[in-house]
C-alpha cells in the first residue's frame, strides 16, 4: 500500500522537480559551490599549490587586515557612503512623489516622470563617463555655471574631501526617478474618502497632505527603510569604482574596490576572500534583520 | 461651487512646476552637453565653449568610431548576450516561479526546501574571488557563457512572476488538471498566456540588465574583441589616448584631425545608450508594474 503511494507521490510531483532542475543545477555550480571557496580566507593562498594544499592559518588574515592602517577607513568609507545613500534614496523620491502627485496637468506629469526614469537607465559606464566630463575642474560645464556665478571651481572627483558627497549625490539623482514609483504608487492607493473627510473638516490642500497622504504612505517607508537595512554595506562598487582614483582612496576606497584591488590585482586570494566574507557575513545578519522586521512592521513576506 | 484657491497655494504651484522641471531637465541636460561635445570641432571642444549645442559641426568623433571595428564587435557581442540571455533568464524565471508558487503543500511537497534553496543565494554570497575561480574552473573564462550562466536565474524576477502566479485565481489550474493536462501543459497552456504583462515586465528588467552589463565582460574577457558594449565604452572613458589615431588613419579620413577624446568619449556614451533611452519611455506601464507587485504586496 505504501509503496503505490510513494511512487504516486512521485509521478504527480516529477514535473516539477524537472522543471526546477536546471536552474537548481546552475545555482548549485555558481552559487554555492563558490560559498566552498570561502575556505580560502583562512589560508595563505599561494597559487602553485593545489587547492587543497594551501596552509591553514586560521584567523591571521583576518588579524593582518585589521592591522593595516588602511584598512579602518575603508570599512568607515564604506559605512558613511552606503549610509548617505540609503537616507538620500528614502527621503529624496519620498519628497519629489509628493510633489509629482500635486501636478494637475496631466502631460506635464506624466512626461516629468519619463524624463525622470532616465538616468536610472543608464549603466554606470556610460554615467561615470558622463559626470568625469560634466564635473571637470578644467572643462566641465558644470563648473563653468559655477564659474559664471563668481565661484571657484570645484574639484567633485579629485578632492577627498568632497568626493563621497558626489558619489551620494549622483547617486540619489540617478535612482531619484525611479524611487518614487513605490511612493506614487502608495499615493494613488490610498482612499479618498479620507481626503473628503479632511476638506469637510477644513482642511486645506497643504493640510491633508499633512494628515491624509503621509500617514497613508508611512507603512510602505517604513517597509522601504526596513528592507534597506541589509544594504548598508553596499556603497555602490560599479558608481565607485569608475569614478574614483587614488588621490581620493582616502574617503572614496569602499570594501569592495578594495576587494577587486586585493584579489584581481594583486591577486591577493586569500585577502580578498577573507575581507568578502567578512561582509558578506555582516550582510547576511542584517538582511535576515531587515525581513524579520518588514514581518513584523508591515506583514511583508518575502516569500 | 468653485472653490477659491489661496494665494500660498497659488504660489506653491508655479513653484513646484519650475522645480521639478528644472529636476527633470537635470536629467537630460548632461545628456545633451555630451552630444553638443561630441559634434563639435576641436577648436571649439578645447576652448571649453560648447554648451548645449554643437559649434562647429563635425562628425569626426563618430567617424573614427564608427570606423573602428571594435566598436562593431562589441555591438554583436551585446546583441548576442541580449538575445540568448533574455531567453535563458525569462525560460528559467518562468520554470522556477511555477512550482514555487504552488504554496498547497498538497501538490508540491518540496516547494519549501526549493524555495529556501534559492532564497539563501539572495542574502549571501561567495564572493567575488571564489565566483570568478569557478567559473574559470569550468573554463567559461573568455567564453560568451561566462556572461550568461552565471547570473542565469534573476531572483528578483522570480519573485515578481511568483507572486503574480500566486495572484491567478485557482479554478483556472484545476479545470485544466480535471481536463487531463498535466502540470507541463497546464503552464505551458494556461499560465503563461495569461501572463502576457509579467512575462514583459521581466522581460523588460532582463534585457535592459544585459545591455547595461559590462563589470562580467571586464573580468571574464582577456580579449577586447570579445568584450561587450559597455565594457569597451568603459574602457574608452577611463583610457582614451588619442595617441591612437595613427597618420595613416589621418591621411585615410582628414576629419579625424578634429577628434579630441572628450568628443569621442561623449559620442561613444550616446551610442551606447540611445538604444535603452529611445525603448524605455514606451514601455513605463510595464515596469511600474513590476516594481510596486516586487515591493508591495496585497
Amino acid at each position: 500500500m505504501k509503496e503505490k503511494k510513494r511512487s504516486a507521490w512521485f509521478k504527480r510531483e516529477l514535473p516539477f522537480h524537472l522543471m526546477l532542475f536546471p536552474a537548481v543545477i546552475l545555482t548549485f555550480i555558481f552559487k554555492y559551490i563558490p560559498f566552498t571557496g570561502i575556505t580560502m580566507a583562512f589560508e595563505q593562498y599561494t597559487p602553485l599549490k593545489g587547492l587543497f594544499e594551501q596552509k591553514w592559518v586560521g584567523l591571521d588574515n583576518f588579524i593582518y587586515l585589521f592591522s593595516l592602517p588602511g584598512f579602518s577607513s575603508v570599512i568607515l568609507n564604506t559605512l558613511y557612503i552606503a549610509v548617505l545613500k540609503l537616507t538620500g534614496n528614502l527621503v529624496f523620491p519620498v519628497i519629489v512623489a509628493l510633489l509629482i502627485n500635486e501636478i494637475r496637468a496631466k502631460r506635464y506629469k506624466k512626461t516629468v516622470q519619463t524624463v525622470l526614469y532616465l538616468p536610472h537607465f543608464i549603466s554606470w559606464a556610460a554615467l561615470a563617463g558622463i559626470f568625469i566630463d560634466i564635473l571637470s575642474p578644467s572643462g566641465g560645464i558644470v563648473n563653468q555655471i559655477l564659474q559664471m556665478f563668481g565661484m571657484n571651481p570645484v574639484f567633485f572627483l579629485g578632492d577627498a574631501k568632497i568626493f563621497p558627497y558626489t558619489i551620494v549625490l549622483t547617486d540619489v539623482w540617478k535612482e531619484l526617478g525611479w524611487g518614487t514609483i513605490v511612493y506614487l504608487a502608495a499615493i494613488s492607493g490610498i482612499d479618498p474618502t479620507y481626503y473628503e473627510a479632511a476638506k469637510i473638516d477644513g482642511a486645506g490642500r497643504f493640510k491633508q497632505i499633512l494628515h491624509v497622504t503621509v500617514p497613508g504612505i508611512i507603512p510602505i517607508i517604513l517597509l522601504m527603510m526596513v528592507l534597506s537595512i541589509g544594504n548598508v554595506l553596499q556603497a555602490g562598487f560599479e558608481q565607485v569604482f569608475n569614478l574614483y582614483s587614488a588621490q581620493v582612496y582616502s574617503t572614496g576606497d569602499i570594501i569592495d574596490t578594495f576587494v577587486y584591488r586585493i584579489g584581481m590585482i594583486e591577486s591577493r586570494f586569500d585577502l580578498a576572500t577573507a575581507v568578502g566574507l567578512f561582509k558578506s557575513i555582516i550582510s547576511f545578519i542584517l538582511i535576515i534583520l531587515g525581513y524579520k522586521l518588514a514581518d513584523k512592521v508591515a506583514g511583508y513576506k518575502v516569500f | 461651487m468653485k472653490i477659491r484657491e489661496s494665494n500660498s497655494r497659488k504660489i506653491f504651484v508655479i513653484f513646484n512646476y519650475i522645480f521639478l522641471g528644472i529636476l527633470a531637465l537635470s536629467c537630460i541636460l548632461p545628456l545633451i552637453n555630451l552630444f553638443a561635445i561630441s559634434f563639435s570641432s576641436r577648436a571649439m571642444v578645447d576652448a571649453n565653449a560648447v554648451r548645449f549645442w554643437p559649434k562647429d559641426f563635425s562628425t569626426a568623433a563618430y567617424e573614427y568610431i564608427l570606423g573602428n571595428r571594435q566598436y562593431y564587435q562589441s555591438f554583436a557581442m551585446t546583441i548576442l548576450r541580449v538575445v540568448v540571455g533574455w531567453f535563458v533568464n525569462l525560460s528559467l524565471t518562468i520554470l522556477v516561479a511555477y512550482p514555487l508558487s504552488k504554496d498547497d503543500p498538497r501538490i508540491f511537497r518540496c516547494r519549501r526546501l526549493y524555495t529556501w534553496f534559492f532564497l539563501i543565494t539572495m542574502c549571501f554570497s561567495g564572493g567575488l574571488i571564489p565566483t570568478y575561480l569557478v567559473v574559470s574552473k569550468v573554463n567559461l573564462v573568455n567564453s560568451f557563457w561566462a556572461l550568461i550562466l552565471p547570473e542565469a536565474v534573476p531572483m528578483f524576477c522570480v519573485l515578481i512572476m511568483m507572486n503574480f502566479f500566486k495572484g491567478l485565481p485557482k479554478v483556472i489550474e484545476e479545470a485544466a488538471l480535471v481536463d487531463g493536462a498535466n502540470w507541463f501543459v497546464t503552464m505551458w497552456k494556461v499560465y503563461i498566456p495569461l501572463s502576457k504583462a509579467s512575462l514583459a515586465t521581466v522581460s523588460l528588467f532582463v534585457i535592459v540588465n544585459h545591455w547595461n552589463a559590462w563589470f562580467d565582460g571586464l573580468i571574464y574577457m582577456n580579449m577586447p574583441e570579445k568584450y561587450p558594449l559597455m565594457t569597451y565604452l568603459q574602457s574608452i572613458v577611463l583610457k582614451f589616448d588619442i595617441t591612437k589615431i595613427t597618420s595613416e588613419m589621418l591621411m585615410r579620413n582628414p576629419n579625424l584631425l578634429e577628434v579630441t577624446g572628450r568628443g569621442i568619449k561623449g559620442a561613444l556614451i550616446l551610442l551606447c545608450t540611445l538604444p535603452i533611452l529611445l525603448v524605455y519611455p514606451f514601455l513605463q506601464k510595464y515596469f511600474v508594474t513590476g516594481v510596486v507587485m516586487g515591493s508591495v504586496k496585497e
